[in-house]
């Protein structure tokens, strides 16, 4: 990972950072291996450059960015809280600029509504994609509504910790929306797509009473197998450091986000 | 049919005592590595699931004794009970994890989650069923409790099932490690179902192959 420059932007959670060793050591990264430690492990053959991200559907203008395009947004670090399904969570220092404007670029049509993403297929690189066990159908689908992609707090992360991403992070570039469960945040993107009809999940495919499309972050809401009312902050000095904190709605950015979903029922549309 | 020297006799009941240190040494470590910061990411998590593992490895390691002996003639028996002793002291320890390092002895949470989630309600079942065989794993007990005792042991069938079965549902996707320890149990299992028939089968071949002369026979 090379250093990356980036102004400091307005959205700062005012919380201790989760260490550098933890971001990048602990992650969920199916295409690498199941294991936590997997990405990590597995990930240093894997070559994130060079790159482009084909951007298409209904679109006035779909084209191809190159990384070093990607690059050329006005890059700003986001200090943000990341809340995984799995109940725990880290707070980390994105760099990234904000996907509305990719989408400005290439000019939505009226029709679209939503926004599918996929990662990359390299079965050489990435050896979860390869073998007898798969534990996904790849590529790995991510989707969101149309508002919910343009919304202000929404990036494409190019970086994090004053570098550029890890492969075991999601490089070169990846999607982070924090107020969603890190599952939402699909890792080496490769297409982003505009569409009519909601896109196809990954995760909700696989385990679709598990894993909603929206997935945003509610405490009121449990997963089937486990609570989603408290989390475990990651990488507090171990067993007597870390603290289980109440989880907050929509991961503490309520105040920028719930209006997106005005009169809906969140626990059917979870 | 000697696979593996025989230990000499004295040396059985160190043999035991170096099994219960070596088996400690797994919680051990990580219990330092995560006191210490040591351990990556959710170190809390990391443990308790380290702690289930080793907890299943000890049921399939005390189930296997049997079937050891059937097939190989090797006889195990004496590590058995140090077998199934650590497997529960490991579910004890799984548990007390969940407990109070994870839950941090938010006892709603705690209760919720036993009643509401399955594969929590299963692993639960496999502790409780667990205590009266840690509790009667002793000489006393077995003298005591007499053919009772061999029943009331067969809770460890069950017992492997469910801790199998609790693993392989709390994955998001079950992969081949679940698979494996399902698969180690089922066959482990399996081989109760068909052992008296291998063993009658065994005895008449034996039978057939060395039939004793009656010259020696008298001679004995």
């Amino acid at each position: 990972a090379a250093a990356l420059k980036a102004s400091t932007g307005a959205y700062k959670v005012d919380e201790p950072l989760t260490p550098e060793k933890d971001v990048t050591s602990y992650n969920n990264f199916y295409e690498f291996g199941t294991g936590k430690g997997d990405p990590a492990a597995n990930s240093a053959s894997f070559k994130p450059e060079p790159w482009k991200v084909k951007v298409n559907g209904l679109v006035s203008k779909p084209r191809e960015f190159g990384l070093e395009e990607l690059l050329a947004f006005p890059l700003e670090e986001r200090v943000y809280r990341m809340r995984c399904v799995e109940a725990w969570s880290m707070v980390i220092p994105w760099i990234g600029f904000p996907l509305a404007a990719l989408l400005d670029e290439v000019e939505p049509l009226g029709s679209a509504k939503y926004v599918a993403f996929e990662t990359v297929i390299r079965p050489d690189e990435m050896p979860g994609q390869s073998g007898y066990f798969q534990p996904l159908e790849w590529p790995y689908r991510e989707g969101l509504r149309l508002d919910e992609a343009r919304h202000p707090l929404t990036i494409l992360s190019v970086g994090v910790y004053g570098k550029t991403l890890p492969n075991q992070n999601g490089a070169p570039v990846r999607l982070v929306v924090p107020w969603k469960y890190g599952f939402k945040g699909i890792k080496s993107i490769v297409r982003i797509s505009l569409t009519e009809t909601p896109p196809p999940c990954t995760w909700n495919l696989t385990a679709p009473d598990e894993y909603g499309f929206y997935a945003n972050v509610n405490p009121a809401v449990d997963h089937p197998r486990w609570s989603q009312a408290t989390e475990i902050r990651v990488g507090e000095g171990g067993f007597f450091g870390s603290n289980r904190r109440d989880t907050l709605p929509f991961n503490g950015y309520a105040e920028e986000v719930a209006s997106l979903y005005a009169g809906m029922d969140l626990r059917a549309n979870f | 049919m000697a696979l593996v020297p025989t230990l000499p006799k004295h040396l059985h009941g160190p043999s035991i005592w170096a099994l219960y240190a070596l088996g400690f040494v797994p919680a051990a470590s990580a219990f330092y590595l995560g006191a210490t910061g040591q351990l990556p990411g959710n170190a809390i998590k990391e443990f308790e699931h380290l702690l289930g593992l080793w907890a299943l490895r000890f049921l399939i390691a005390t189930l296997t004794i049997t079937p050891v002996r059937d097939l190989f003639g090797v006889n195990w028996i004496r590590y058995r009970r140090a077998l199934g002793l650590l497997a529960f002291y490991y579910v004890l320890m799984h548990f007390l994890a969940y407990m109070l390092l994870d839950q941090m002895l938010r006892f709603p949470a705690i209760l919720a989650d036993i009643a509401r989630r399955p594969f929590i309600t299963i692993g639960m079942a496999a502790l409780v069923l667990l205590i009266p065989l840690a509790l009667t794993s002793n000489n006393w007990s077995i003298r005591r409790l007499g053919p009772r005792w061999n029943k009331l042991h067969k809770l460890v069938y069950v017992i492997a099932a469910a801790g199998a079965l609790h693993f392989a549902m709390s994955v998001k996707v079950v992969g081949p490690e679940p698979m494996l320890y399902i698969a180690l149990v089922t066959l482990l299992l399996s081989w109760r179902t068909v052992r008296t028939r291998f063993l009658r089968w065994k005895r008449q071949r034996s039978a057939i192959a060395r039939p004793i002369p009656a010259t020696e026979k008298a001679a004995g």
